[in-house]
């Protein structure tokens, strides 16, 4: 009972948060200057008759005053309907549905990755000599450092122009994904290898890992049982920024290999002024951090039970 | 920290300053001299960076560029974390409201991924170097408030400020005796890496055609430009590149060591 009521206290939160997110989003929106009837009609360029600006606007609901407009955009948005899109003319949910999977998948597969990549380089860092934790600091930030966009060029460079073995461009293949998974893994792996190690020390040098090792636990039991049990928590803490990253790092590691998906169609969205594809996108983006966020804190839960008591009060 | 690291942060420090206040020192050409004869020439001594498609030094490209990029790098910085202190001023030492008015505010902003709050402020400025800026600013600035905010907030509710207040400490002495040189490492800490990471949106921003245009030296203009080519003339791409990379991680490090030496 007493979790039901956390998660319901959790979900009420989120929906709050997911209702001022929507409502920033709908007055960033009217802010921004140009005409959207303009932009439903294909841009400045298209030298739409007054008479088709006014029937997109009347379509579109954009003669009405603006808290109707608002009232009807929470009516849409609770029965889940996103609009339609002005270049598409299509719903936005469609749209998204169809571009979603790849993004996910993506963004799925590097989280992994890089959760792989930072758990190796922390591990050898905490345990080497003084030599190998100044180059293991040195390899996290420099992979912090690297730009998505620049990682991607130098991996088509070398693995596509030179050696040929996997393609530059991305059309869905699972061959495909692997370097745009790696390029959206790496910086993330930097991070995530930094704020580990730094627990992972902190726990091999503590009291509860000499005690173990004196009850005689070897030193692979006591770094698996307590040294990475604390050096996920920080780690997994991040794991709901982590996402909202990937989600950012997609947009550009989507460009850079051509691969359909939701970052591109943001790109293209807000490059023309597609309003009702940006606000979808936007929203969906911030659900998807609070989901991720909720799902952290239930994983924490089962963790560090500790911390999860002193939550449930 | 040790004296290699001292020496070397050091030079790394004065090179970049060197390329960033005098770029003629390190590459005395123009970065927009055009040499149609030199176009697509492979790194040589001549030009140790290649050329580009009408023949401009890249390397000397480079150098100029740095100017151009930390510019950037660091105005987004100063942007962001000023709007993060006053946010963060504001929430520790205002009534409860302010408060958890603030807190919910960058809540909401920090559900939006950054580089999509940065989009939407380019849907609404338009490209340019300016709108970069601000941009990469204001995206950073709620990451920044709420780091600031706890750390402010600990301060605010710790026995010593307690003590001062007993003391009969007026706020101004509180303030320049406990909370300034208790944050001032902090925050040069996250300066440094602000400043870093700056460097990369912007240059995201520009890689995507939405920052600084061609033909500007700026990094991330150069790297989209470069992409067009990337098949034969890597070199296009790798080296302005590096220079990203090198001014991140220096600042990385350098942010690093800051907070070590005051720990």
């Amino acid at each position: 009972m007493q979790l039901l009521g956390w998660l319901g206290r959790r979900v009420g939160a989120a929906a709050i948060l997911l209702w001022l997110v929507a409502t920033a989003i709908f007055i960033a929106i009217r802010l921004i200057p140009g005409d959207p009837a303009e932009a439903i009609m294909g841009g400045p360029g298209s030298q739409a008759s007054a008479e088709a600006l006014e029937a997109a606007r009347e379509q579109y609901h954009l003669n009405d005053p603006m808290l109707v407009q608002y009232g009807l955009y929470l009516v849409q948005l609770v029965t889940g309907d996103l609009g339609t899109s002005y270049t598409q003319h299509r719903p936005v949910v469609d749209v998204m549905a169809e571009a979603l999977p790849a993004t996910l998948r993506l963004t799925l597969v590097s989280l992994l990755v890089a959760w792989g990549i930072a758990f190796i380089m922390a591990s050898i860092a905490a345990r080497s000599n003084r030599i190998g934790q100044a180059t293991g600091t040195v390899i996290e930030v420099v992979a912090a450092a690297v730009p998505h966009f620049w990682l991607g060029a130098m991996l088509i460079i070398i693995f596509s122009t030179w050696l040929g073995w996997l393609p530059a461009v991305d059309t869905g293949t699972t061959i495909g994904m692997i370097l745009p998974a790696i390029t959206l893994a790496i910086p993330l792996s930097g991070f995530l290898a930094q704020i580990m190690r730094d627990s992972l020390v902190t726990a091999m040098n503590s009291p509860f890992a000499l005690a173990a090792r004196a009850r005689g636990a070897s030193k692979g039991q006591v770094f698996l049982r307590h040294g990475f049990r604390h050096a996920a928590l920080p780690a997994l803490n991040l794991t709901g920024w982590a996402v909202a990253t990937s989600m950012s790092g997609a947009v550009v590691v989507e460009e850079v290999f051509a691969r359909p998906g939701l970052g591109r169609s943001l790109l293209g969205a807000v490059l023309s002024r597609d309003m009702p594809m940006v606000t979808g996108i936007a929203l969906f983006s911030a659900l998807i951090y609070m989901v991720v966020m909720l799902l952290v804190e239930a994983i924490e839960a089962l963790i560090n039970p500790a911390a999860s008591r002193g939550e449930h009060q | 920290m040790s004296r290699t690291a001292k020496v070397f942060g050091l030079v790394f420090v004065s090179l970049i300053v060197v390329a960033a206040f005098f770029p003629g020192v390190l590459a005395p050409n123009n970065p927009l001299a055009v040499d149609p004869a030199e176009a697509f020439q492979t790194p040589s001594l001549d030009h140790p960076f290649g050329t580009d498609e009408s023949g401009r030094d890249v390397y000397t490209r480079v150098i100029h560029g740095t100017a151009d990029s930390l510019t950037i790098g660091i105005s987004a910085t100063a942007l962001g974390m000023g709007i993060a202190i006053l946010l963060a001023v504001v929430a520790a030492f205002g009534p409860r409201w302010i408060d958890a008015t603030v807190l919910r505010l960058l809540e909401v902003l920090y559900a939006i991924p950054a580089l999509l709050l940065a989009l939407l402020i380019i849907a609404f400025t338009g490209p340019g170097t300016t709108p970069a800026i601000i941009a990469v600013g204001l995206s950073t600035a709620p990451g920044y408030a709420r780091l600031i905010r706890t750390q402010l907030w600990t301060l605010v509710n710790s026995e010593m400020f307690d003590a001062a207040t007993v003391l009969g400490h007026s706020q101004w002495q509180k303030v320049r005796n406990h909370l300034i040189p208790n944050t001032l490492s902090t925050l040069l800490a996250l300066i440094t890496l602000g400043i870093g990471q700056a460097v990369i949106w912007a240059s995201a921003l520009s890689f995507l055609g939405l920052g600084t245009p061609p033909p500007a030296p700026e990094w991330g203009a150069m790297l989209a430009h470069g992409r067009t080519y990337l098949h034969f003339a890597w070199w296009m791409t790798v080296f302005p590149g590096v220079a990203i990379v090198i001014i991140a991680a220096g600042a990385t490090l350098l942010g690093r060591s800051v907070t070590r030496s005051s720990a």
